[in-house]
């Protein structure tokens, strides 16, 4: 074969780069992100402000909605799908998605958001989505920008 | 005609999806199964591939010289485009697959009829040129960032692509750069082998299956980003599941995933199949990868075999004579 | 068989308002090949294919419906297609990997000037891309013409017959396609298998016979050479009152000089040798002629492989039988492709032979170490670098020059400032042709690779417009009377295309312009070129 080595190495190499995710995950749990019930099942309804299926997919474009109401046009109750009403607040939130022992602490330091075994923190990281809540909100320190 | 059987080729693939999306138990096959097939067959097809063009020998020394060649001292040589050295040849190889040097160099030949008879004139034409580019590059950035579904914890050069490509920030979840451009590119490619008389004229559907494929893949994707929502830590532990070679089957990911997921699995058990392993063609093209230095070290042709020839004894033995006459020397008086 | 018989080429005006670039309604495999006077060479002759050995040697016309191919000539082809499949990747990758985007669509100088989308270099590999696929490919085998395929029969043969001849292996193609894909490496491959069932062009293989027994494309016997070259040395006696003596077949010289044959007859041709002639003699180089290897050129090349290495085995045989040093090539474009790329894989390594070192200046050719053989215009560019020959420009003040790159020096080999170096020394009058049309992009003469018959008039004209029409732009712009080329096909061709789309302007070899200019020791005051036309301010004088 003409130039056989090149053509061979050139070969390795590729399905080498190919190879990466198998070797990069090896021996590692497929566990999905930690906490990912977060406290929601000690909740009555076991439902968020809208259905699970639907926050999974969905809670970026309400998030989106709660800013507009809230900031724009002033409106501070979001009544959901099912005629229940929440305050839009981030708080609102909070008073589900974090641990027991630092739920109400949120915008002074809440090292519920900055830990990865939190709830917002530990899907984002695994999906590599930032989010870009901390641009306005005065964040916890080290929270992710 | 020829597109339009591209057309419903791919129309096809996308209901043979729907329908595998949306019966559970052909999830394993939509979802694993065929994924793993597609991606064995992808890798096993390159090699084979460029193991058969390998096997062929390059029996001369044919680079395509660009440029001015190595001669005199103080005559100033192309270094690259006609280069006599492996890095010459690396670098020229290199604008090749980064820029598209050729295809830079592309002029519009137009053909007007003058008072004094035709006039024809070469133009500069770069639209290929920026929309392969675009095309390729887009390309190259979406499957780069898509390895945030394949690698835990995602590296941080990913990121760093996805907040890139997300920079303008328009949108929610902000829109990718590369989408843009990759959705353009592709159209733009499509649109001039309908356009362009002479391109539709030689365009097989071979020509027309992959840019359909490329651009259902393209939609479903975006669909899937910016409209149908899809639960993606799901997607993550699919994807995932796959590259552990522990393959899980999350539940509630939508039908329109598994469309996305199969057009991308047709699209890799057919490259090695087609004209698209051009990718790995290109490192091979012997006009493009040769150092040009034919006179200065002699090229090997590995089949090279004898021939019958005319011989200088032959030669004057007929025109003896005549040489003879004329006073030209001869061997044998 | 139908007769040759005398074929009108229509009016500059007709052709060009004939070409319209617009594609068959039909698709381009359902639209027959017309086989037209005008557009095609004469089938090779019986006596020529017996001469060199080759298959199927028989009295034909490509004007009868019977071409008398052999028996089983499809599994001939067929074998023939596998076996350089197996032997060229070239071939092989530019089978698979044309994606058929179109860029070198309209670079071809043949589409440009007949709007035949065949002529297009994608559609032209297609014609045999196709054949590949049905035959060699699991797609092609299973979906037919839905993946571009197609059987092989004999309307397809003739149609690989008339589009294979209407290329001339220029590469311009292969420098626009993004992956270099090279119709001239397709077409040197499609003749190959033509020529395994007997059908090749009279215009290549009665030069190609003529070269193998006689040593020239000319059929020049070694009385012949000897005369012509003599005669010239009279008409410079004339010129400039000095005796040019050159030797042939001498052993002991230093260095061996080969030129394309076409230099040694007819106008233009013979100027150039006058010009290499006087230049050899002035440097008081010590130099030999040979009647053997009489031929640069190489018209095998036109049919395969191995009949170009056949032609091209007289050069190194006879520089070795005479002892010389090293070889010089005069002025030659397909000559070079093969000097350049293939002749030291076929019939080297010279080792017999020293790394070229000018006599004059010193110089060593680094860049022919191996194959031992420099161009001429490397040679005289080194020359006038030193200031080892006196010029006198103005002698060709009458004349406004701008210069032809050949298609195979320049994509074949590179050779692009030396010749214009030797041409801006010579002449105070330069312009060049627009940028696209000239160095690596330059377009063919329309002749090239064994085309510049007569009775293809027509098809040369078509393929010339292009090239012609860029001299037509310099001339109307700068008033442009010479055309220099550094080819013999060129000065074989140009004439003819010049008169036709470009009247007025003159086709000269670079070393004529140089000899115009050369200021010899001893020679008497010259009042005319070498043409015999008055030089400047020397009007009237005889």
């Amino acid at each position: 074969m003409y130039k056989g080595g090149k053509i061979i190495a050139s070969l390795i190499l590729f399905v080498a780069f190919l190879s990466i995710p198998f070797f990069y995950n090896m021996g590692k749990v497929n566990a999905g992100p930690e906490n990912l019930q977060a406290s929601i099942s000690q909740l009555d309804g076991q439902q968020c402000v809208e259905s699970a299926d639907y926050m999974r997919s969905n809670h970026m474009q309400l998030l989106n909605k709660w800013r507009q109401s809230d900031v724009r046009d002033g409106k501070t109750v979001y009544v959901n799908s099912q005629g229940k009403s929440f305050d839009i607040s981030l708080q609102s939130c909070l008073e589900c998605h974090a641990t027991q022992a630092t739920k109400n602490t949120v915008g002074v330091n809440n090292p519920a958001l900055k830990t990865s075994d939190q709830f917002c923190v530990s899907c984002h990281n695994y999906a590599s989505v930032k989010p870009t809540c901390w641009s306005c909100h005065a964040g916890p320190e080290g929270a992710p920008k | 005609m020829k597109a339009l059987l591209s057309f419903l080729a791919v129309i096809i693939l996308i209901l043979v999806a729907t329908f595998g999306g949306s019966v559970e138990n052909l999830h394993f096959l939509f979802g694993i199964i065929i994924p793993y097939l597609a991606f064995v067959m992808f890798v096993g097809g390159f090699v084979y591939r460029i193991i058969k063009w390998g096997r062929s020998p390059v029996p001369f020394r044919i680079p395509t010289t660009i440029g001015q060649q190595k001669s005199l001292p103080w005559i100033k040589q192309n270094k690259i485009e006609n280069p006599t050295s492996t890095l010459g040849v690396i670098v020229r190889m290199a604008m090749e697959v980064f820029f598209f040097r050729s295809l830079f160099r592309n002029t519009k030949t137009e053909l007007t009829q003058g008072a004094k008879g035709p006039i024809i004139s070469h133009g500069s034409a770069k639209w290929l040129w920026l929309g392969s580019l675009f095309f390729h590059w887009s390309f190259l950035i979406i499957i780069i960032r898509h390895l945030r579904f394949f690698l835990e914890p995602v590296p941080v050069f990913v990121q760093l692509f996805d907040s890139i490509d997300g920079i303008l920030q328009i949108g929610l979840p902000p829109i990718y750069l590369t989408d843009l451009f990759f959705l353009v590119a592709v159209t733009f490619l499509l649109v001039r082998r309908f356009v362009v008389p002479q391109l539709r004229y030689i365009s097989l559907p071979a020509d027309f299956f992959p840019l359909f494929l490329i651009m259902s893949i393209a939609i479903s994707g975006m669909l899937m980003r910016y409209f149908y929502r899809i639960d993606i830590v799901a997607v993550k532990q699919l994807a995932l599941g796959l590259a552990q070679l522990h393959p899980v089957l999350p539940e509630g990911i939508g039908a329109i995933f598994y469309v996305h997921l199969f057009l991308i699995s047709s699209l890799f058990a057919y490259f090695p199949l087609s004209k698209l392993m051009h990718m790995g063609g290109i490192f091979m093209s012997p006009t493009r990868n040769m150092i040009s230095n034919s006179r200065m070290v002699r090229h090997i042709n590995p089949w090279d075999h004898e021939v019958e020839v005319h011989t200088y004894a032959q030669y004057e033995d007929e025109f003896r004579e005549k040489m003879k006459k004329a006073g030209i020397p001869v061997e044998k008086e | 068989m139908a007769k040759p018989e005398k074929i009108k080429t229509p009016k500059p005006g007709e052709i060009a308002s004939s070409i319209d670039f617009k594609s068959p309604a039909t698709d381009w495999m359902d639209t027959p090949t017309e086989i037209k006077p005008g557009n095609f060479c004469w089938g090779a002759k019986e006596k020529d294919l017996l001469t060199l050995g080759l298959p199927n040697p028989r009295q034909w016309s490509p004007l009868d419906d019977d071409w008398k191919l052999p028996e089983g000539w499809k599994s001939t082809i067929l074998d023939g297609l596998s076996d350089r499949l197996s032997k060229y990747r070239s071939f092989k990758i530019f089978m698979d990997i044309c994606v058929r985007c179109g860029a070198c669509a309209d670079k071809c100088h043949f589409y440009i000037g007949s709007g035949d989308p065949k002529n297009m270099p994608v559609l032209r590999a297609e014609l045999i891309r196709s054949v590949y696929k049905k035959y060699f490919t699991a797609s092609g085998k299973f979906l037919g013409r839905l993946a571009g395929a197609r059987e092989l029969d004999e309307d397809v043969l003739k149609e690989w017959w008339s589009y294979f001849f209407q290329c001339t292996e220029c590469r311009r193609c292969s420098v626009f396609c993004p992956y270099g894909i090279d119709q001239a490496e397709v077409t040197i491959i499609g003749r190959e298998l033509l020529n395994l069932v007997g059908l090749n062009i009279d215009w290549i293989a009665g030069p190609a016979a003529a070269c193998y027994m006689k040593g020239n494309h000319l059929g020049l016997e070694p009385h012949a050479i000897k005369g012509n070259i003599e005669s010239m040395c009279d008409d410079i006696e004339d010129l400039t009152g000095i005796r040019v003596d050159p030797s042939f077949n001498r052993k002991g010289a230093d260095i061996l000089f080969i030129t394309p044959s076409g230099d040694l007859l007819g106008d233009p041709g013979i100027f150039t040798n006058m010009g290499y002639l006087m230049l050899f003699h002035e440097l008081g180089l010590n130099y030999t002629w040979s009647t053997y290897a009489s031929e640069g050129g190489n018209f095998g090349f036109f049919t395969s492989n191995d009949m170009a290495k056949r032609l091209n085995y007289k050069i190194y045989a006879e520089a070795k039988r005479l002892g010389v040093k090293w070889i010089i090539g005069g002025e030659c474009g397909h000559m070079w492709r093969v000097l350049n790329q293939y002749m030291d894989t076929w019939n080297g390594p010279a080792d017999f032979l020293e790394v070229p070192k000018s006599p004059i200046t010193g110089t060593v050719f680094e860049n022919a170490r191996s194959t031992k053989m420099v161009h001429i215009t490397e040679f005289t560019a080194d020359l006038i670098k030193h200031g080892k020959i006196k010029l006198d420009p103005s002698r060709n003040d009458h004349l406004k020059v701008t210069y032809h790159d050949s298609c195979n020096t320049s994509r074949g080999m590179g050779l692009l400032e030396e010749p214009r170096y030797i041409i801006k020394a010579s002449c105070n009058n330069f312009y060049e042709m627009p940028e696209n049309t000239i160095r690596e992009k330059t377009f063919c003469c329309g002749s090239g690779s064994g085309l510049n018959a007569s009775e293809n008039m027509e098809q040369r004209m078509r393929g010339g417009l292009a090239r012609a029409n860029a001299v037509k732009y310099v001339q109307d712009k700068h008033g442009v009377n010479v055309l220099a080329n550094i080819c013999a096909v060129d000065r074989a061709a140009f004439p003819a295309l010049m008169d036709y789309w470009c009247p007025g302007v003159g086709v000269y070899g670079t070393h004529e312009l140089l000899a115009n200019a050369l200021v010899m020791t001893g020679e008497k005051e010259r009042v005319t070129d070498l043409r015999g036309d008055d030089l400047p301010g020397k009007e009237g004088n005889e």
